[in-house]
């Protein structure tokens, strides 16, 4: 019997694909952003709302991961901004060399921010570093304020976490701790933002725009 | 669902491997941190039904997962956390920060060889 050691990282290919992504948006001074969720929380709604209100402000360009139909992308190129959608095919996250392909089909020199709106699903998204600048997490208040607590990957990896479609909970329509949910999510992640919002009513909307605003106006200034 | 794809590269690395040793692969060391999102049972089923037919078939894996660790902003001590109850063990303190997850490493490879004819 012989033992050799090895010390190789097992996802080494997409952390390395994932490096030349950070190059390519560094060099080119651009902001991305992951934005990871379960399915249904409202990702889409919400760059769909974020591109609308920030039109003149921001130039956004969307990169869309779904395991089939270019629904999404359709969505976001109706309000007028440019959209890549990536199909996975059953795979349950997108990886490093799917963002390297889709940055060259999106205009890069007319955008200021990238966001990506990776597969629906809470869990491996949050184990694929893609190149971004930072996660942003989203959980809808009908999935429950238990969810920071049953999934802390995400949520101790995330920037952001913005907490989706408060409206049902003001109606009386979801049972939702957002004190819960906000202390379960800072159990790990002191640095977290949290603004809880409605990309249906707009609520809240404000300071996830300023954040943005903020993000990519630091992301210009520091190079 | 992803422990398909660190099976894939898994079958892919040991295989290599192989190729410049002598004797069969028979078990193969993996650590992981805490936040990679890999269960041990789904990953030794992968991992068992795409080493089928290849090199790989019959090795085992022996799964390391390591904790996640902070450093404490009070007393500056780096310490395991509990995912329950994070608390720096010293001083008592909530307030740290969490240091990087430990990566997904495949760190040894185990070969049987058998002493015996090594002729061809």
């Amino acid at each position: 019997m012989k033992k050799i050691d090895v010390g190789k990282k097992i996802l080494d290919a997409n952390e390395k694909c994932a490096f030349e992504n950070i190059m390519f948006l560094a060099e080119r001074e651009k902001l991305c952003l992951n934005m990871i969720s379960s399915p249904g929380s409202g990702k889409t709604t919400i760059l769909a709302r974020t591109i609308n209100e920030l039109k003149g402000k921001v130039r956004i360009g969307v990169i869309e991961g779904d395991i089939q139909t270019d629904i999404d992308a359709e969505r976001i190129r109706a309000t007028g901004a440019p959209a890549v959608q990536i199909n996975t095919d059953g795979a349950c996250h997108l990886s490093a060399a799917q963002i390297g392909e889709a940055l060259k089909k999106l205009p890069i020199q007319d955008l200021d921010l990238i966001i990506i709106e990776n597969v629906g699903n809470l869990v491996c998204p949050s184990a694929f570093e893609l190149g971004e600048s930072a996660k942003v997490a989203v959980l809808s208040v009908a999935e429950g304020d238990d969810k920071p607590a049953k999934y802390p990957a995400i949520f101790a990896k995330s920037k952001v976490l913005l907490i989706n479609k408060i409206d049902l909970l003001e109606a009386g329509y979801a049972d939702f701790d957002i004190e819960r949910a906000k202390a379960d999510a800072r159990r790990l992640n002191k640095a977290i933002e949290i603004f809880p919002i409605s990309a249906k009513t707009g609520q809240g909307m404000q300071i996830w725009y300023d954040w943005l605003l903020g993000a990519v106006k630091q992301n210009a200034t520091q190079r | 669902m992803h422990e398909t794809m660190v099976a894939q590269s898994l079958v892919a690395i040991i295989s290599e491997e192989a190729a410049r040793q002598e004797g069969k692969p028979v078990g193969a060391k993996i650590s992981c941190g805490s936040l990679n999102a890999v269960n041990d049972e789904v990953l030794c089923f992968a991992f068992e039904a795409i080493a089928k037919g290849t090199l790989c078939e019959g090795v085992r894996l022996d799964i390391e997962h390591k904790p996640l660790q902070a450093r404490c902003r009070s007393c500056s001590r780096d310490f395991d956390v509990e995912f329950s109850h994070p608390q720096c063990p010293a001083c008592s303190s909530g307030d740290f920060e969490l240091l990087p997850d430990a990566p997904l490493v495949i760190e040894q490879i185990e070969f049987q060889t058998d002493g015996g004819d090594e002729e061809d």
